[in-house]
């Protein structure tokens, strides 16, 4: 048991992780290590399952075979109200914000406090007020979600996920569809949570430039293997063909661009023969 | 052949598999129950919010209901020279059967088919996922509230319904076709038994109302997580609920009223 749950430099620990929805496999064994105090970043092109991955992290899938360790704890093997213990200490961020949209901001970010505490409404305040002053959206909170750009979305979405002052917190594709300046200030404040709150984040994302700059490890994943890993500069430098043509942004290469798909030809001959 | 096989076993199959996920669903609502009697205030804006929804077209079908039943039973009433029993015949007609059936389909139309998209789209947006890895059961949270709220609501609308009804009878009886005043409230009054009929069709009204609460959030929790889905859902809750109401509601009538 003590040589499964790693170290305790190492928060989230996974190992020989296999998983499959149905008959299409999305993870074929698959090791990581997520260290305290450290911004993570899982890569990899749409749909090789890293949102699968941080699902598996949080408890919501259980994979077909292998390990996930969460701060000692076995997850897969965890009760629900074991879980829930668990969850208490990990903020996620969807990748939709996923805020309520029948509260208010104010209301979305207290939503945790009020469910897991019992504080008294003035100390919910200030503590919702600070959370939200973090982010820089504490004149926004009479808001409702429908009044917020996307990037305000994710960013409530973001003071929600730590209002409970979490151990870690989970990015599922912070900087999709945003500006620049938003991606900007998103990254800023991905980077300064981590350092002033001391917690440790797992970033998932596609975008190649914004991560390398804030993270300290990378893993880059696809077709269920983890293709490579290091630090950003580490992969960048590599001389593998995979982590080149992710790292370069080339179309085609080792990675491809098709989902997996019968052969061509035989697809459109079949095709002619259903009419 | 094969293929219509294949399709009517894959069909049946899907069918057993949806009533084996609605049953563990109505399980898990009910386990939650414990914690809802802890937080009466959630039951109670959701009450809000139900009653808010359904009040209007249940006032107003109700009034229109008792209405064209005055005239109708009058029409019939008057040939044997029985229109003192007027009164009685809308009131037994309201209570037994047509406020709870008329309300349970109204309500699921109205505040049913609301459910499902409510808790459909919470589902299409993370909403429910967001919560649950926030360590907060949306079964408890979310689901568990609506339906105790559900269940609540349809008798009190069920009881409005048949009392506007009985007062659109009045109306139309009384004030337009000329039924004596006191025969139409003393002979209502005499005629219809608390535990044969108000008691009977209060119990067919909380049973409509477990039944409409739990298919509507039942398919709202179970929904295909895509605009379509939700939508598709919406439906099926109209359909399905008002269907089961009105089966139900022969099994209960021949079980409830055999010796009346
Ligand atoms: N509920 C499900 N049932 C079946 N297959 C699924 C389901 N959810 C996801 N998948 C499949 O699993 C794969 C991984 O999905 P996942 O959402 O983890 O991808 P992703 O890496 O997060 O992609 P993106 O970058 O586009 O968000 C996809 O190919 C998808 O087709
Ligand atoms: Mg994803």
């Amino acid at each position: 048991m003590s040589e499964m749950t790693g170290s305790s430099e190492t928060l989230v620990q996974v190992r020989g992780l296999k998983f499959s929805y149905g008959r299409r496999v999305i993870f074929d064994g698959v090791d990581m290590d997520f260290l305290r105090g450290k911004v993570t970043t899982i890569m990899g092109p749409s749909g090789t399952g890293k949102t699968t991955m941080l699902r598996m992290i949080g408890g919501q899938l259980r994979p077909d075979s292998g390990q996930v360790h969460v701060d000692g704890q076995s997850v897969p093997e965890l009760s629900r109200r074991q879980l829930f213990e668990l969850r208490k200490k990990m903020g996620m961020m969807f990748q939709t914000g996923a805020l309520f949209t029948s509260m208010s901001v104010f209301d979305n970010v207290a939503f945790p406090v009020r469910e897991h505490t019992n504080l008294p409404e003035q100390l919910i305040r200030d503590l919702v007020l600070m959370k939200l002053e973090a982010v820089g959206l504490r004149g926004a909170h009479k808001l409702m979600p429908a009044e917020l750009s996307g990037g305000m979305a994710r960013r409530v979405a973001l003071a929600r996920a730590i209002a409970l002052d979490p151990l870690m917190i989970m990015y599922d594709e912070p900087f999709t569809g945003q500006d620049p300046i938003t991606v900007g200030v998103i990254m800023q404040l991905i980077r300064k949570i981590n350092d002033t709150l001391g917690l440790t984040s797992i970033i998932v994302s596609h975008d190649v430039a914004e991560v390398s700059a804030i993270s300290d490890y990378i893993y880059l994943i696809s077709n269920g293997k983890v293709i490579g890993h290091g630090a950003p500069s580490q992969l960048a430098a590599s001389g593998s063909g995979w982590v080149t043509q992710f790292m370069h942004g080339q179309p085609d290469g080792p990675v491809p661009f098709h989902y997996p798909a019968p052969d061509y030809a035989t697809d459109l001959l079949d095709g002619a023969g259903h009419e | 052949m094969l293929n219509w096989l294949q399709r009517l076993g894959r069909g049946a199959l899907d069918n057993f598999a949806g009533l084996g996920r609605a049953s563990l669903f109505l399980g898990h609502t009910l386990s939650g129950l414990p914690s809802v009697l802890a937080h009466p205030r959630r039951v109670i804006a959701q009450l809000h919010s139900i009653g808010v929804l359904s009040l209007v077209i249940i006032l107003v079908a109700g009034l229109a209901v008792g209405m064209v039943l005055g005239l109708q039973m009058y029409n019939t009433l008057v040939d044997f020279g029985a229109e003192a029993s007027l009164g009685p015949a809308i009131a037994l007609t309201l209570v037994r059967e047509l406020g709870p059936v008329v309300a349970a389909l109204l309500f699921a139309g109205r505040a049913g088919s609301a459910l499902t998209a409510e808790i459909g789209l919470m589902k299409a947006s993370e909403q429910l996922s967001g919560m649950e890895m926030m360590a907060v059961d949306p079964m408890l949270r979310i689901v568990a509230p609506r339906f105790i709220a559900g269940v609540l609501a349809l008798p009190l609308l069920s009881a409005i319904f048949s009392a506007v009804g009985v007062l659109g009878g009045y109306f139309v009886g009384v004030g337009l076709l000329g039924v004596d005043d006191g025969a139409f409230w003393s002979q209502m009054q005499s005629r219809v038994d608390f535990y044969d009929d108000v008691l009977n069709g209060v119990i067919k009204s909380v049973v409509f109302g477990i039944i409409v609460s739990w298919v509507a959030l039942f398919q709202g929790y179970d929904t295909v997580p895509t605009t379509e889905g939700v939508s598709r859902s919406t439906t099926r809750t109209v359909v399905y609920a008002s269907l089961a109401v009105l089966g139900l509601d022969f099994i209960l009538t021949a079980l409830m009223f055999r010796d009346v």
